[in-house]
């Protein structure tokens, strides 16, 4: 068992390092309005964050993590550049796991910063590299904003390109959309009867907040898709040639390139991966042997739309990440009320590392 | 010490319970004054009744603080996470069926299953600037129901009863609940979506793993399951 007086100590040290390196501690609440986690997570976010709440103030959460709070505080006084850092406490819904803490010592570090992805994305990453370097950790990495481009630059509807980005984070309903998009799923009787006509009935009585009207225009853009033409089977196995990539880092932009021969609309977010690599190459990374696997990160937090990374212990598998980041450029617009700004950060667990530590 | 038997105190479902038990020998009844939640056992020695909400035996079992009880898989999935390891399911009493169902307005003509909640959820979020909300009182089993099939930008609002009627006070856009007959689903303009129900229900026997036992309360229960004979 781990003290928590240790977990602390070495949180500080941590976090004193982050200061060296050029951030700005800062510190969050623990308790979190409710309502802007559960806009941008949804009802996931009760099974995973302990709510709580007073008559006052309504339905308050335990801070799940700091990177909702942390861009919240930039995006209304933050000078630019940035970079934070900051250690404590997140809370985390257990129902499935016992072994799993629910209480867990986070330390992070954040950029803020317009001018160079690449180098942002590589600083971060080296960081946390570094201070978890005795444990010889797995890393993986991926970039979610590569599978994002690629399913922009699909040959098909506009509807059916949002619908597909709205679920990159679910991979089974990704999956049955697409099987769906590429004609691969039977129309059922039911809908055919309602493509027809056959179903409209409006001596059905009408009960609720969705309109009859809105009801017709979902029976219209069904209508619509209907006569689209379906995904070609070449696009279905380029996407899933894509999302196969798994090896190292040259070697699977090696891969990448050849994908986006056949698939253009990719090019600029593997360029984007190149010259991270590069950026983590001159940080010192070893870059030869860093893992890549472009399905990376597509079960996590909604929020990382760019790289991707986690570090993972080959001899406890059993235990979760012990540092993981990613780049959120679009949280920062959705939480900066019109404004935006490029945004990269990841944590690292002190209790994690204690205990690996500890280890015969 | 006596062993402990927890039974739905109202309704068919005590009824029932009653009659499956007295089928076995074992005669279960209620005394005192008929609005005392009083019990006694006949047939065997050493096991009490205990009378009580269905929805409190899955916490009372999980507790110890009763070895048996009767009561519905929805209430003790719902209720208690990991349940096997606090719970054993000794025996399925064949009644009190019923399933545990995404249920929307039958006037949508335009949605049959998940993927269409899920299409009609972000449609409505964006005309009405809030998520599509499901009136339940079974918040984990849905959620994980959604999470499992997928579904997005939905929000659980709790209903701990007259649910089917949330619709139409616009408190909620769909349910999710139990149902046998699906004739209260039908009445309130409701209809089932056409996927496997979220659970499958029925009153079961269970008989929980946390319950401290002695010699003697040994003897009494291995003597209730050879009667029970199962």
């Amino acid at each position: 068992m781990i003290h928590r007086a240790k977990t602390l100590a070495r949180a500080a040290e941590l976090r004193a390092d982050f200061e060296a390196a050029g951030a700005v501690p800062v510190e969050t609440p623990i308790l979190q309005p409710a309502r802007t986690l559960l806009d941008l997570y949804g009802e996931e976010i009760r099974a995973r964050a302990y709510v709580t709440s007073d008559a006052l103030r309504g339905e308050q959460m335990l801070r799940p993590d700091f990177t909702v709070p942390v861009v919240q505080m930039h995006m209304a006084h933050g000078a630019e550049p940035a970079r934070y850092t900051y250690s404590g406490e997140v809370f985390r819904r257990q129902e499935h796991d016992p072994d799993r803490a629910n209480e867990y010592v986070q330390v992070g570090y954040e950029i803020f910063d317009r001018t160079d992805p690449a180098s942002a994305d590589a600083e971060v990453f080296s960081l946390l590299s570094e201070a978890v370097v005795h444990l010889n950790l797995r890393a993986a990495t991926g970039d979610i904003g590569v599978l994002m481009a690629a399913v922009k630059g699909l040959q098909t509807t506009a509807p059916r390109k949002a619908a597909l980005l709205r679920h990159i984070w679910r991979p089974r309903r990704f999956r049955a959309l697409l099987e769906r998009y590429a004609g691969r799923v039977p129309v059922s009787d039911e809908r055919a009867k309602l493509l027809s006509g056959a179903l409209s009935d409006t001596s059905i009585p009408m009960v609720g907040k969705r309109s009859r009207r809105e009801i017709e225009r979902r029976i219209d853009a069904l209508r619509e898709d209907a006569t689209a033409a379906p995904l070609s089977a070449g696009e279905v196995d380029l996407l899933d040639a894509l999302l196969d990539v798994r090896e190292t880092t040259p070697f699977a932009l090696e891969r990448l390139r050849d994908i986006a021969v056949d698939m253009p609309s990719i090019s600029l977010a593997v360029s984007g991966i190149e010259m991270r690599a590069d950026a983590l190459d001159r940080r010192g990374v070893d870059v030869e042997h860093l893992a890549f696997e472009a399905s990376f990160g597509r079960t996590s937090m909604e929020y990382y739309d760019g790289f991707v990374f986690g570090f993972f212990s080959a001899k406890r598998p059993d235990l979760p990440a012990v540092a993981t980041g990613g780049r959120y450029d679009a949280l920062t617009h959705r939480l900066g009320s019109g404004a935006e700004i490029p945004a990269v950060g990841g944590v690292l667990r002190p209790g994690l590392m204690l205990e690996l530590e500890a280890q015969p | 010490m006596t062993v402990k038997l927890g039974v739905p105190s109202k309704g068919r479902l005590m009824e029932k319970t009653f009659d499956w038990f007295r089928q076995r020998g074992v005669l279960l009844t209620r005394t005192g004054s008929e609005r005392e939640y009083a019990g006694a056992v006949g047939g065997i020695e050493g096991v009490s009744l205990v009378l009580l909400s269905a929805g409190e035996v899955p916490r009372e079992l999980a507790a110890g603080r009763l070895h048996f009880g009767i009561t519905g898989t929805d209430l003790v999935r719902e209720k208690l996470p990991l349940w096997e390891q606090q719970l054993q399911c000794m025996q399925e009493l064949g009644f009190g069926q019923a399933d545990l169902v995404m249920a929307v307005p039958k006037a949508w003509v335009d949605v049959d299953t998940l993927d269409d909640l899920d299409a009609v959820a972000a449609a409505f979020r964006t005309t009405h600037g809030m998520r599509l909300r499901i009136a339940t009182k079974y918040h984990r089993l849905v959620r994980d129901y959604l999470r499992h099939g997928g579904v997005a930008d939905y929000a659980l609002v709790d209903s701990q009863g007259a649910t089917e009627g949330t619709v139409a006070n616009e408190t909620a856009e769909a349910i999710a609940d139990i149902t046998s007959s699906g004739e209260t689903l039908r009445a309130n303009h409701l209809k089932v979506l056409k996927e496997e129900p979220i659970l499958k229900s029925q009153a079961t026997l269970w008989r929980s793993r946390m319950a401290p036992v002695d010699d003697q309360d040994r003897n009494v229960i291995k003597n209730l399951i050879d009667q029970l004979s199962f």
